[in-house]
């Protein structure tokens, strides 16, 4: 049994994946993800491509509030932003799906620079009201400023195509997604071992000690609403092109909380939290509703109850979370590999 | 252009019922440096339970009233021992997600006990007549919100200067250890504070939903009074009030004069526009102390 952690050169040292073991688990996790659609229901393929656009975002989230420190409310009103420069760009200005992606992506990214610019001024809880501020602004302007948006009608978006090849049922989007996630996580999981995420790390814990040491706190500030905003755009592109529709009331102020929720449950400040966290806070909703609908053929009315309930758990599994176990799901992963990792020995 | 005295003034009144709610904020700021994102929250359990009490009981208004406070200061406590004591010490990030969370909860259990309809109070709280000042004309509800919320801060003011309490909290605000080693006990403050900013919001949530009707969209205003203690300054009682009657007016303002222009919605948003506007220019407040960090 391997016990203990013996490195013998560098490269070892800052491998992404420590072990032959490690390597091995991650491989078969990958042949069951690519065998999933075949076995899966449409219902489970529905919330797996749920989870994957959770992860993208819950990924940018983290890179900006639990890798940076800089809180953010307003992480829906970037994933509406990318979600409508997609709509946007592809019936009106005939885009294709591929060229309108990353395009919506970086006009979030172009917003989030804009709003971290506020972060110059101000810091932790004044920036959080920054962003909230904003999050309302742009529910705002997603609903009245209908020449672009179209309002509360919404705007329709058709599935993305190769060729002939149509994007349009959630078996075929689950490999498209499958490929978005990958790079987004695997461009994370490499940017925070990276300079730029030691940076962040750095501004997180002690800012002020950071620039004396030369680090450029305004620059790294703006990257990370960058990158967290590019994150959150692709997130939200993703999500209304599976939904093949995009209205303002996608993104409300309580997708912001939930975005938030995913990465306090999961872990702030590690990628793996992010996954877990989008895995955890997605299946919530969708096991509540299947028991709400299940108890609903026991005591009839119970599924009116579904959405306030919905809100107190969240509330209850954040507070839950922050008071019992503040470093969030992954530490508990931790736990339970170290404890079988230094078996018998675990004390 | 004479609609104008009128504006200022109800964005005026109005501004003052703004100022009572960010003082719930401000309360609890000033006493721990956490921001209370559930205050809004507060407002609208409040205002359901007085119309509860209203609804299903005979009882006169001001008895209906002191329950209200009574329960106002159950919930503090309750908050204050069940999910703050515990956050003592963490990082500033997670005890706002707690209280964001606390938001949630809160929303959820006021939706699910008493739905989502909009209501009114059965019987009005306030004398029905208005004002008429001769240029401008206040609306009961307007009217005595304002007076509330003038005796309200007024209350807190003396409380604050002249009472022993008072000075402790200040005390404990100012410099947590030493507040202990004079003997103050920190915890019990802590409850107090939740407390009185709770009644705060909870008298403040049953003056607006006089005015405007209860419903869970109470909250949203919460919200919207961060834009006025952020301009006030966070920890400024007089920039609070001060805060409330400039956003009020402001608001007023917003409203009327740019809602044509964009089709409805914008006293709502204004709020949050001069909101960054103020970050951007003067992020500590009018009157907030700014904040000095070593390393």
């Amino acid at each position: 049994m391997r016990c203990g952690d013996f490195k013998d050169n560098y490269i070892a040292d800052e491998a992404i994946f420590p072990s032959i073991f490690v390597k091995f688990w991650l491989i078969l996790f990958f042949v069951f993800l690519l065998i999933l659609p075949f076995i899966g229901g449409s219902y489970i393929l529905y919330v797996a491509n749920l989870i994957g656009v959770a992860v993208i975002g819950a990924v940018g989230l983290n890179l900006l509030t639990g890798f940076t420190g800089q809180i953010s409310l307003g992480h829906a009103a970037f994933m509406g932003v990318g979600g409508y420069t997609l709509a946007i760009l592809i019936t009106r200005a005939g885009f294709s799906f591929w060229l309108a992606l990353p395009c919506a992506g970086l006009m979030s990214a172009f917003i989030g620079l804009f709003i971290g610019i506020t972060s110059l001024r101000v810091k932790g809880l004044y920036l959080s009201i920054a962003t909230l501020a904003a999050q309302f602004i742009f529910g705002f302007l997603f609903i009245r400023w209908e020449s672009l948006t179209r309002g509360i009608r919404g705007i329709n978006i058709p599935p993305p195509r190769i060729g002939s090849f149509l994007f349009d049922t959630e078996q075929k989007f689950y490999f498209l997604t499958l490929i978005v996630t990958f790079l987004a996580v695997a461009y994370g999981r490499n940017l925070v071992r990276a300079p730029t995420g030691r940076a962040f790390v750095a501004i997180r814990d002690r800012d002020i000690a950071a620039e004396i040491m030369g680090i450029n706190l305004f620059k790294y500030k703006l990257i990370a609403f960058a990158i967290s905003s590019f994150y959150a755009g692709i997130a939200g592109a993703m999500f209304v092109s599976f939904m093949k529709l995009i209205t303002p009331p996608h993104f409300p102020f309580s997708l912001s909380i939930q975005y938030l929720a995913m990465i306090i449950t999961g872990g702030l400040g590690s990628i793996l939290g992010s996954i877990f966290g989008a895995v955890f806070m997605t299946l919530v909703p969708e096991i509540l509703n299947l028991t709400t609908s299940y108890l609903n053929q026991i005591v009839t009315g119970f599924e009116t109850v579904f959405n306030p309930l919905k809100e107190t758990v969240f509330g209850v599994l954040i507070v839950f979370f922050l008071v019992f176990e503040p470093r969030g799901l992954v530490a508990v992963w931790y736990r339970i590999k170290r404890f079988f990792l230094l078996w018998p020995f675990s004390y | 252009m004479d609609i104008l005295p009128q504006l200022l003034v109800s964005g005026f009144v109005a501004g003052g019922v703004y100022g009572l709610i960010a003082l719930g904020f401000v309360i609890i700021y000033k006493a721990t440096s956490v921001i209370n994102f559930a205050a809004g929250q507060f407002m609208a359990a409040g205002a359901f339970v007085c119309w509860t009490i209203l609804s299903f009981s005979s009882a006169p208004i001001y008895l209906a009233l002191l329950a209200s406070i009574g329960f106002a200061v159950l919930l503090g406590v309750l908050v204050e021992r069940i999910i703050l004591r515990p956050m003592i010490g963490e990082p500033i990030i997670s005890v706002i997600m707690v209280t964001i969370g606390l938001a949630s909860i809160l929303i959820g259990l006021t939706h699910l006990i008493w739905g989502m309809e909009y209501r009114t109070y059965p019987r009005p709280i306030f004398p029905p007549q208005p004002l008429d000042i001769g240029f401008a004309v206040i609306p009961s509800g307007l009217l005595w919100g304002f007076i509330f919320a003038m005796g309200g801060m007024g209350i807190f003011m003396i409380f604050f200067k002249y009472f022993r309490t008072g000075v402790a909290m200040r005390a404990t605000a100012s410099d947590q250890q030493v507040a202990m080693s004079m003997g103050i006990s920190v915890k019990r403050i802590f409850a107090l504070t939740w407390s009185l900013a709770a009644v705060a919001s909870v008298v403040g949530g049953v003056v607006i939903s006089n005015i405007s009707g209860i419903s869970i969209y109470l909250g949203d205003i919460g919200l919207k009074v961060l834009a006025v203690i952020i301009l006030g300054g966070l920890d400024s009682i007089g920039g609070a009030i001060l805060g409330g009657f400039i956003i009020g007016i402001l608001e007023n303002l917003i409203g009327v004069y740019l809602d044509p222009l964009v089709g409805g919605g914008t006293k709502d948003v204004a709020p949050y526009f001069v909101l960054v506007v103020i970050l951007m220019i003067r992020p500590y407040g009018l009157f907030g102390k700014k904040i000095i960090e070593r390393v």
